[in-house]
């Protein structure tokens, strides 16, 4: 006896849309009864978790705060992995975009540098930098990948580390508040350095409008262009590929620059949106959880989209569950584990038909 | 998908959260949010032994939640979240919680906040801290009589100046009665990783050390120092049930009585935004019982405690030099002030080693 997976002939949207939404509901069911387990209100856990944060405005905006820069990172992501190239140190990436742009915010702090022609050029300065920073970080692993064969696997890893380091030793030296008592954090930026908010006051930044922005035209050029067209063939059939006269190394740089640079910008938005001042480390894990997120999402825009909103939500759902029900905080995470189990699954059961074989065929 | 039976439920849920929540409203509501798991046995588990004994002092006249393993660098939503949820007073209890709990204070001026160990106040905002250094002194003396090697093994987090501080202190309190005793530093940039924590005690010993003193706040240092039959001090909480043979004594932080007291102000309407630093003498700090010493080393503790606690003795009494030598200026009359304390970067001499920067 053993299992045959054999891959379904055609692919039915009934299954594509119905699979991930099953795999949902029964990571609720599974959470539920550990919930139930617990000695809690399942059904009152199920209110606190999905319904209420998408109930308030202000939990809404949290959910999409949270989900910008899984969206961004990912979105860039799947530039790489549709390619087949395996960028896996976005939060280094994310990290040195942060640094880069932060690092204007830092020293344009009191007013420096907007005498004469005022603060409107700082933020979008920033977000270049940002995404400047982010891009020419991923060139390394690109580079040595193009140049020395070097597993951009690892490198882009061992990457991670390096710039996570790198902003500890500035923020520690020479990024720090002079007045700050020695503790290791830059200046609060001026106003000037912040991206736009909805309103005073409130938390959702403008940063969310960029990472739909990403969604969008990510979506067209997989759809509509020849470079969405050529990063699919690479990827999937890399002999046609060449044969048709497209180079594996342009495109592996062309993908690590884009998806660097959407983890700069993701970066810059998180220390400009959201933080206000660099910190020695500015990032719980986006760039890794954004793995999972491209990866939910299918590699699709719109997937990401959904993928990083329903991620987002199981945080801010989780927070509340602790507030409201005293659930602990290890429930959050085991259902995060659970929900990416169920989706996975689901997602093989969609691809492939199971079939028991009798026998030891060959 | 929704059946009736769902439904039903559902319904019944939101009746059953709103129930609930008409219930408290009378109470005051405590909120706490701390940066480690309460299951940490050091720092937050304190800070959350300390919110159990404020709940168990004022009974039913208070209701507290904590969230627990709260990233610094994303917590104002986490902070936000309790403001939005009816809590009263919030407590948050990391350094790094110090922007993020200002810009939540200014959103919400009627909520009172408390932030541990941070510099920043505001009219809604009170800080408070412990003197943790002065622990450090003790254990200083302890390790200073205790060692046979002369080279302590010290695993610390992160060169801030409350890290920085506690290694002069203790430095200084070995120097007090042992002046060749060599101290050796690891960094493990981390206030919690067991791994990491234990490999950096590992190391310590390897370099000949026979007394591991931690700034981090798991217990696995100590347990290192228990498994390869050394000595150690615990960190945050009496850690003697993870190594009872290896525990010298521990620098307990007790938030006990501050929590209570604040507490009580706010339900009496006292509260303000004050600025505290306790330490042995207002029993923000405690010493674990002296074990695993000879008695004269005990009464030496023992004294040292009582002196510090009574104000004749200051860990940082005049003059204290650095590194090359120079005594650094004496702001507070016959010893360092506050200020030099809590944002100390340099080490004193002795110190074979150089603050990371």
């Amino acid at each position: 006896m053993r299992i045959d997976l054999e891959p379904r002939a055609g692919r039915s949207l009934a299954l594509d849309i119905g699979a991930p939404a099953g795999a949902l509901a029964f990571a609720i069911l599974l959470g539920g009864i550990v919930v139930w387990l617990l000695g809690k209100s399942p059904a009152q856990a199920f209110m606190v978790y999905f319904v209420q944060p998408l109930m308030e405005g202000w939990s809404l905006q949290e959910v999409a705060v949270k989900a910008c820069p899984l969206v961004l990172i990912a979105v860039g992501l799947s530039f790489c992995y549709r390619a087949n190239v395996w960028n896996i140190g976005a939060e280094g990436q994310f990290v040195i975009g942060g640094l880069c742009g932060g690092w204007l915010g830092v020293v344009t702090h009191g007013g420096a540098g907007q005498g004469a022609i005022g603060g409107w050029w700082i933020v979008p300065a920033m977000l270049l930098l940002g995404a400047l920073g982010g891009a020419l970080y991923a060139m390394l692993p690109a580079l040595l990948r193009v140049w020395l064969g070097v597993s951009e696997i690892l490198t882009s890893l061992m990457l991670v580390y390096i710039a996570e380091l790198g902003l500890d030793y500035l923020v520690r030296g020479a990024l720090r508040d002079p007045k700050g008592f020695n503790f290791p954090q830059s200046v609060t930026f001026d106003d000037a350095a912040r991206l736009p908010f909805l309103a005073e006051g409130e938390r959702l930044h403008a940063g969310v409008a960029l990472a739909l922005l990403a969604v969008a035209a990510a979506a067209f050029v997989f759809a509509r262009s020849r470079f969405g067209f050529e990063v699919r063939l690479v990827g999937e059939a890399p002999r046609a590929a060449r044969f048709a006269g497209f180079s594996d190394a342009r495109l592996t740089i062309a993908v690590f620059a884009i998806s660097g640079a959407l983890a700069g910008l993701a970066g810059i938005c998180e220390v400009s949106g959201q933080i206000g001042q660099l910190v020695p480390t500015i990032s719980p894990g986006y760039g890794f959880t954004a793995i999972i997120v491209a990866f939910l999402g299918r590699l699709s825009p719109f997937g990401i989209l959904l993928a990083g909103l329903v991620l987002a939500l199981t945080y801010i759902g989780g927070e509340a569950a602790q507030v409201a029900l005293k659930l602990p905080n290890d429930m959050t995470r085991a259902f995060q584990g659970i929900l990416l189990m169920c989706v996975l699954m689901a997602d093989a059961a969609a691809r492939y038909k199971i079939r028991l074989v009798s026998g030891s065929g060959a | 998908m929704l059946d009736s039976t769902t439904k039903l439920a559902l319904a019944g849920a939101i009746a059953l959260g709103m129930a609930t929540g008409a219930m408290a409203a009378d109470k005051l509501k405590t909120g706490f949010v701390y940066v480690g798991p309460v299951g940490d046995f050091g720092y937050s588990y304190q800070h959350d032994q300390g919110r159990i004994a404020m709940q168990k002092a004022l009974g039913d006249a208070v209701e507290s939640t904590f969230l627990e393993s709260i990233p610094e660098n994303d917590s104002e939503r986490s902070i936000e979240q309790l403001a939005r949820t009816g809590h009263q007073l919030i407590f948050t209890t990391s350094f790094g919680f110090m922007e993020p709990t200002l810009k939540v204070a200014k959103k919400f001026p009627n909520i009172k906040f408390e932030h541990a160990t941070g510099y920043k106040r505001a009219d809604n905002v009170a800080t408070y801290s412990a003197k943790f250094h002065e622990g450090r002194y003790i254990i200083g003396q302890i390790a200073g009589k205790m060692t046979k090697s002369n080279i302590i093994g010290y695993v610390a987090s992160f060169p801030i100046p409350e890290v920085v501080s506690g290694i002069n202190a203790f430095m200084l309190g070995a120097q007090s009665v042992n002046p060749g005793i060599k101290v050796k530093i690891v960094w493990a940039n981390t206030w919690f990783d067991p791994g990491k924590e234990a490999d950096a005690a590992k190391a310590l010993l390897a370099q000949g050390a026979d007394i591991i003193s931690q700034h981090t706040d798991s217990a696995a240092p100590l347990q290192e120092a228990e498994k390869a039959g050394k000595l150690g001090f615990g960190q945050a909480s009496d850690m003697s049930r993870f190594a009872p043979k290896a525990q010298l004594t521990s620098i307990i932080d007790d938030w006990s009585g501050y929590y209570t007291g604040r507490v009580k102000a706010a339900l009496d309407g006292t509260w303000k935004a004050t600025d505290t630093w306790g330490g042995l003498g207002a029993k923000m700090v405690v010493m674990a019982p002296f074990a695993n010493m000879p008695d004269e080393v005990k009464a030496m503790a023992q004294q040292t405690t009582a002196d510090i606690a009574s104000g004749k003795l200051n860990p940082f009494k005049c003059p204290v030099l650095d590194q090359a030598g120079k005594a650094a200026e004496c702001k507070g009359g016959t010893a360092l002030d506050d200020g030099q304390i809590l944002g100390m970067n340099w080490y004193v001499k002795g110190i074979d080693d150089k603050v990371p920067q």
